[in-house]
């Protein structure tokens, strides 16, 4: 599929960058006429993977967070987030719903998020090298602007 | 993040407004469970009216309250919840063990 536009970010895992991160790529995402609803989507997505890159990936250190953000034909927007943190050993079982190792501050539903809001999730982990998350979410072309 | 909260009739209600997210969520917690402390409420009513953005961050805020409204044997309500918060509490089921209630339909544009 053929790349229209891009971008990317980097950021070191400072909670605060959270809502930067997602304010920019919803910024971003702005370009391909998205509804309120297709918009709260992908700031939702974007807010889950950072956040895990920032509690899970580099829970005692400040890391390196990348995000490229690509407008693909059809209207897709395509988002990949990684981080060179811990790693994750079994991708499977980290998907499941309500599965943490955060304690109470967490409730595990953030891959089942990701999973809702976006149209495709995939995730590669690496234990010790690091986490990759990536999604695509189309947006549905509105006829008739006003 | 901010807060306001009343109390009547044991009747404790607080507003939460702003963005809920990691960064903010331990603070919001910590005040929700103050107040609770503070008053031992029968019914506990989070006012979502001013949320502008929550992730699952607010999902775990709002299962430490609903337990801790257990412990009181009360009982705990969302109202006035706008669609992207309530889109995210839809996903995790949270409608499956709290009342949750959407904002009203008046002034929708
Ligand atoms: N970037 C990451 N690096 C290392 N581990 C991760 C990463 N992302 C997720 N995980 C692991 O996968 C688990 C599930 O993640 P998920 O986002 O679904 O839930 P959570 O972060 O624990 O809770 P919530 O997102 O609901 O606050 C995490 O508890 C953690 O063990
Ligand atoms: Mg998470």
């Amino acid at each position: 599929m053929k790349c229209e536009n891009q971008m990317t970010l980097e950021f070191p895992s400072k909670s605060v960058n959270e809502a930067f991160a997602r304010s920019a790529v919803a910024c971003f995402a702005a370009q391909l006429d998205p509804t309120l609803e297709e918009l709260g989507d992908i700031k939702t997505a974007v807010s889950e993977a950072v956040t895990n890159c920032i509690v899970h990936g580099y829970p005692d250190s400040i890391g390196k967070i990348t995000i490229r953000c690509r407008i693909m034909e059809n209207q897709t927007l395509d988002i990949v987030i990684r981080d060179k943190g811990c790693g994750i050993a079994d991708v499977a079982q980290a998907r499941t719903p309500m599965f943490t190792t955060g304690g109470e501050e967490r409730s595990g539903m953030g891959f089942t998020i990701m999973e809702s809001f976006m149209h495709e999730l995939k995730v590669t982990s690496q234990p010790g090298r690091g986490t990759t998350v990536h999604m695509k979410r189309r947006i549905m072309k509105r006829g008739g602007k006003a | 993040m901010q807060m306001t909260s009343f109390l009547q009739d044991k009747q404790l209600t607080i507003a939460l407004s702003g963005e809920i997210d990691h960064h903010g969520a331990r603070s919001v917690l910590r005040m929700i469970a103050d107040k609770i402390d503070q008053y031992m409420p029968v019914l506990c009513i989070l006012d979502f009216k001013g949320v502008t953005f929550m992730d699952s961050s607010g999902i775990a805020i709002v299962i430490h309250t609903y337990r801790r409204m257990c412990e009181l044997q009360g009982t705990l309500r969302l109202k006035r919840v706008p669609p992207q918060p309530m889109k995210v509490l839809l996903a995790a089921g949270m409608d499956r063990i709290i009342s949750i209630e959407g904002r009203e339909p008046v002034h929708e544009m």
